[in-house]
């Protein structure tokens, strides 16, 4: 039994280690600080989960009625002393991971910019249906469904919609966060490793919902450049009406890219959905909505 | 104009062999019941004592009927998409697309929290609850029956949906915008919102009930610090009832003016933001958790003391830390989207009051554990769930704790290890609370017990196929498995999904072996038939006779202390006291009422015409109910009297000491 049990965790955990891909195996400082809180959390708390499952088991077949050395005391029903502990013993654990949860809230809040001396990628991100789009304004290129960053540069997401709602998660890079119609979040991730990594939808969004992966490409700065020399040479535009087609539902898609992208293309994606009526929404600013 | 709305032949999938198999199933079932019913000449025995009945304890089991029924579609549900995803990898499409997967995952989550444990918890406190306050009913009997119908009402649309139409493909939450027209155009949202109106309406009529009876009436002599710890988490559970479901009924409202008239609250255009429909939709989210919850801590309170043979260590602390919850649950619900962008500030503060509310949730198993020690465990089937549920819990609070850390969170949010922290705090907590409770207080509503091996065969089945079910969860979660995938494409992930389709299976034999400890408990009720105090018990239920009668107690009990009924056998055991003369008086019981039942057709059909915009016939509905709630309120008598005679007869023949 306790040795079926011990190779079950150490299989266990030879699967989860070996096979990760996950948040456990990160290739990123975001990632890597996730973890980091993750496993403080964890520590903590089963420094005081354990003793707890162990005691309730123990207590239990101690005072089995069968037992006739235990000491039966039916008027034990109030400890002043245990009452303390009873409330303090939580109290010090819940402050001591909310010490944890405050200070990482603030560490890696999505928001933050990651403090470096290489200029951050910028890249628009917007979920279709069921795809992902991303945008290098900066660059003046696009891509679906593959998103090639350079490694070590701090990559600077802008986020939104095209309809539904969808979260954009890259495990091994770090947090994931929402993407939502006519609001923008704002995302900071970097790569400190080449490679392929999984990327994909966290948020339920229809039909199509389980095809909407994407390929995070990490790649040195000079693949980087290449790339992009790369994708200016070929493929379409993108512009109101390749994108009108782009936006139409589909899933599954090839990564392709685009090799120009016409300005303020992300902006028109953002108050697509406005009535042109509606000068409230016009005139209001947008991109501050989400972040109010 | 089309005299039925939306509703055509095209409604019924007569293309699908597997949904008209089991719709067809059901039908046929039903058909055999209502049947051999009216063959047997049951018909006015039920309509009289059963569906017509506003006595709380008939209305609890009918609950709790309902709950068990669900359980068994809800798991059917379970299996399926366990089934699904352990064959769906690496390019392989498995067996139900898209369109099929996306109904069953939100039907499962839909009919497990509402239709499975809502009546269930429900259905528990409405049997126990009168009686451990040493009541004759609760404060409105009638308005439970209505109660009682409106979900009732509920559970048959979402069931219909199944056969007509189809039900939602929008998860439970059903977050805008995919739950607007513009991306949801079918009837399923629909299905989901009315049900869920009609049967919140319901829910929120038990609120108002339970705490009115709770705080007003009270066995004379019952002060709040005499309560048992159940009527205590009850009274909590139907405040957050009170305060949370008018929240939900009007956030699905606002979801169906955008529907139905082109409002445009949560929309995308016109200003609408669906972040506000998460906000309140977790307004109300969150204190349901606690709904749920609460109750079933009450369960194990009851539990654990009694089969201890000890009073609850900590009574006060206990009650403190059951409010605590209560109160802290209501600033807790942006928890459930710290990945929308919130600023560090705010997913700090509501990851901190996550936390906080661990503490009194930690109290409560530290004094579970005190109340053990010290104490005479005998192992019957309720406190092994108990003890089920203290080793399971912790686990579930722990990792949900985990999740409550912000950076933590924006990597297991919506993952499977989200899927397995709250299957491990519903399942672990809830159900298994639900369980014990089940198990202990079956024996007061029918006089006899449950079956020990089927029942122990039933909890360790369910106990291993839980773990074998969701640990591998929790690594899929953070091996990157997000939730509501009908196929996925890393075949690493498939070993762990074929283990936790086993382990649903193993839950299966778990199930199986509760419906078989019904059948042979039945079969067996002479060998097992109890009388009134057959666990030794402590509160008030186990004073009164196993099945009780309609009028509960003949002479009102007179509280003197907590564990009230304990004390008495007590001062009984130290001092022989002759026994007196006892007198009977004449007792006022509630007339029974068909106003329930007339209510719950009228809502099914109002409901069923609104989801298929049958103007004419959700016009009659309407007037329908109103007219009843009319006849009701016009009525002549309410009262029937139960003579002296008849009262002392029962009294002699149940031998049931009653005068605390």
């Amino acid at each position: 039994m306790r040795y079926g049990l011990l190779a079950v965790v150490v299989i266990g955990a030879a699967m989860l280690g070996g096979c990760a891909e996950g948040v456990l195996d990160p290739k990123g400082p975001i990632a890597v600080a996730d973890r980091q809180i993750l496993l403080n959390s964890l520590g903590i708390m089963l420094a005081i989960v354990i003793p707890v499952i162990l005691a309730t088991l123990g207590v239990a077949f101690w005072f089995r009625a069968s037992n006739l050395r235990a000491r039966y005391r039916p008027d034990f029903a109030y400890s002043g002393r245990l009452e303390m502990l009873v409330w303090a013993v939580p109290a010090m654990t819940v402050f001591l991971v909310g010490g944890v949860a405050w200070v990482g809230s603030h560490d890696v809040s999505p928001r933050k910019p990651i403090a470096s001396t290489v200029k951050p990628l910028r890249v628009q991100v917007a979920s279709l249906d069921w795809k992902w789009l991303f945008i290098y304004p900066d660059q003046g290129v696009a891509s679906v469904n593959r998103l090639t960053i350079p490694v070590g540069t701090p990559v600077s997401l802008e986020l939104t919609s095209s309809g539904v709602m969808n979260s954009f998660f890259v495990p091994q890079l770090g947090s994931q966060i929402y993407t939502m119609a006519g609001m923008i979040t704002r995302l900071h991730l970097q790569a400190d490793h080449s490679g392929m990594y999984r990327g994909f939808s966290a948020q339920f969004s229809g039909e199509g919902f389980s095809d909407m992966h994407f390929d995070a490409d990490a790649v040195t700065s000079e693949n980087f450049a290449q790339w992009l020399d790369s994708v200016r040479s070929a493929g379409p535009e993108l512009n109101a009406k390749t994108y009108a087609d782009l936006a139409k539902p589909s899933a599954a898609v090839a990564p392709f890219t685009y090799r120009s992208v016409a300005p303020g293309l992300f902006d028109s994606i953002l108050v697509s959905e406005a009535q042109p009526d509606d000068v409230m929404c016009r005139s209001y600013p947008r991109s501050m909505r989400a972040e109010k | 104009m089309n005299l039925l709305g939306k509703l055509d032949w095209s409604a019924i999938p007569f293309d699908q062999p597997l949904i008209m198999g089991a719709s067809g199933g059901v039908v046929l079932v039903i058909a055999l019941l209502l049947g051999w019913i009216t063959f047997k000449g049951y018909v006015p025995y039920l309509w009289r004592e059963w569906l017509t009945s506003v006595d709380h304890k008939r209305i609890g089991i009918m609950y709790i009927i309902l709950a068990l029924i669900m359980l068994l579609r809800g798991f059917a549900d379970a299996i399926m998409m366990r089934a699904q995803q352990a064959v769906a990898a690496a390019g392989a499409q498995g067996y139900l697309p898209p369109e099929h997967f996306d109904q069953i995952f939100s039907a499962h989550g839909t009919i497990m929290i509402f239709f499975m444990a809502m009546p269930f918890v429900i259905g528990m406190m409405n049997f126990v609850v009168p009686l451990q306050l040493g009541v004759r009913d609760m404060a409105f009997p009638t308005l439970n029956s209505v109660a009682l119908g409106l979900t009732a009402s509920g559970i048959l649309l979402t069931n219909i949906s199944l056969a007509v139409g189809e039900f939602s493909k929008a998860g439970w939450v059903a977050y805008p915008p995919l739950s607007e027209l513009q991306y949801s155009p079918g009837v399923g949202v629909d299905y989901y919102l009315w049900a869920l109106q009609i049967s919140g309406v319901g829910t929120l009529m038990t609120g108002i009930n339970f705490v009115a009876t709770i705080l007003k009436t009270r066995a004379p002599g019952m002060s709040y610090m005499r309560m048992p710890v159940f009527c205590w988490t009850s009274l909590a559970a139907n405040l957050l009832i009170v305060a949370a479901f008018p929240v939900l009924t009007a956030t699905l409202a606002m979801l169906l003016l955008d529907r139905y008239l082109g409002f445009h609250f949560f929309t995308i255009d016109g200003q609408g933001n669906a972040m506000m429909y998460v906000n309140l939709f977790w307004v109300w989210g969150h204190p349901e958790v606690y709904i749920l919850v609460l109750p079933a801590f009450g369960i194990f309170s009851e539990v654990v003391s009694t089969f201890s043979g000890k009073p609850l260590f900590g009574y006060r602390s206990m009650v403190a830390a059951t409010m605590v919850i209560c109160v802290l649950s209501f600033v807790v619900w942006l928890h459930h989207f710290f990945t929308m962008g919130a600023s560090a500030n705010v997913n700090g503060f509501f990851g901190v009051m996550t936390m906080i509310i661990a503490v009194p949730t930690g109290v409560k198993v530290f004094n579970w554990l005190f109340t053990m020690y010290g104490g005479r465990i005998r192992f019957t089937v309720p406190i092994l769930w108990s003890i089920g549920f203290m080793v399971t819990f912790v686990i579930g609070g722990m990792t949900g704790v985990l999740m409550a850390v912000p950076p933590a969170d924006f990597q297991l949010h919506n993952s499977l290890f989200l899927i397995a922290h709250f299957h491990n705090v519903i399942i672990g907590g809830t159900v298994f609370g639900l369980m014990a409770g089940y198990n202990y207080w079956f024996p007061k509503a029918f006089g006899f017990k449950l079956d020990e091996r089927w029942g122990r065969a039933s909890f360790w089945c369910w106990l291993i196929g839980f773990y074998l079910a969701f640990m591998p969860l929790y690594a899929l979660g953070l091996m990157g498995m997000t939730r509501r995938m009908q196929h996925y494409d890393v075949a690493s992930w498939q070993p762990w999904l074929v283990v936790a389709a086993a382990g649903v299976v193993v839950i299966l034999a778990g199930i199986v072996s509760q419906v078989i400890q019904l059948v042979v408990s039945i079969r067996d009720r002479e060998r097992l038939k109890v009388t009134a105090d057959p666990w030794n018990g402590r509160t008030l239920e186990w004073a009164t006779a196993s099945p009780p009668p309609a009028w509960n107690f003949a002479v009102l009990p007179q509280v003197t202390d907590i564990d009230a009924f304990w004390k008495k056998k007590q001062r009984e055991r130290t001092q022989a006291q002759p026994p007196k003369e006892r007198k009977f008086e004449p007792i006022e019981l509630p007339k029974n009422s068909a106003t329930g039942f007339i209510t719950a057709f009228f809502a099914v059909v109002t409901g069923f015409a609104l989801i298929w915009h049958i103007w004419w016939m959700a016009g009659l509905g309407a007037i329908g109910t109103f007219l009843t709630m009319l006849a009701f309120a016009f009525r002549d008598e309410e009262e029937t009297e139960i003579p002296a005679e008849q009262i002392a007869r029962f009294e002699q023949v149940n031998q049931a000491e009653i005068a605390v």
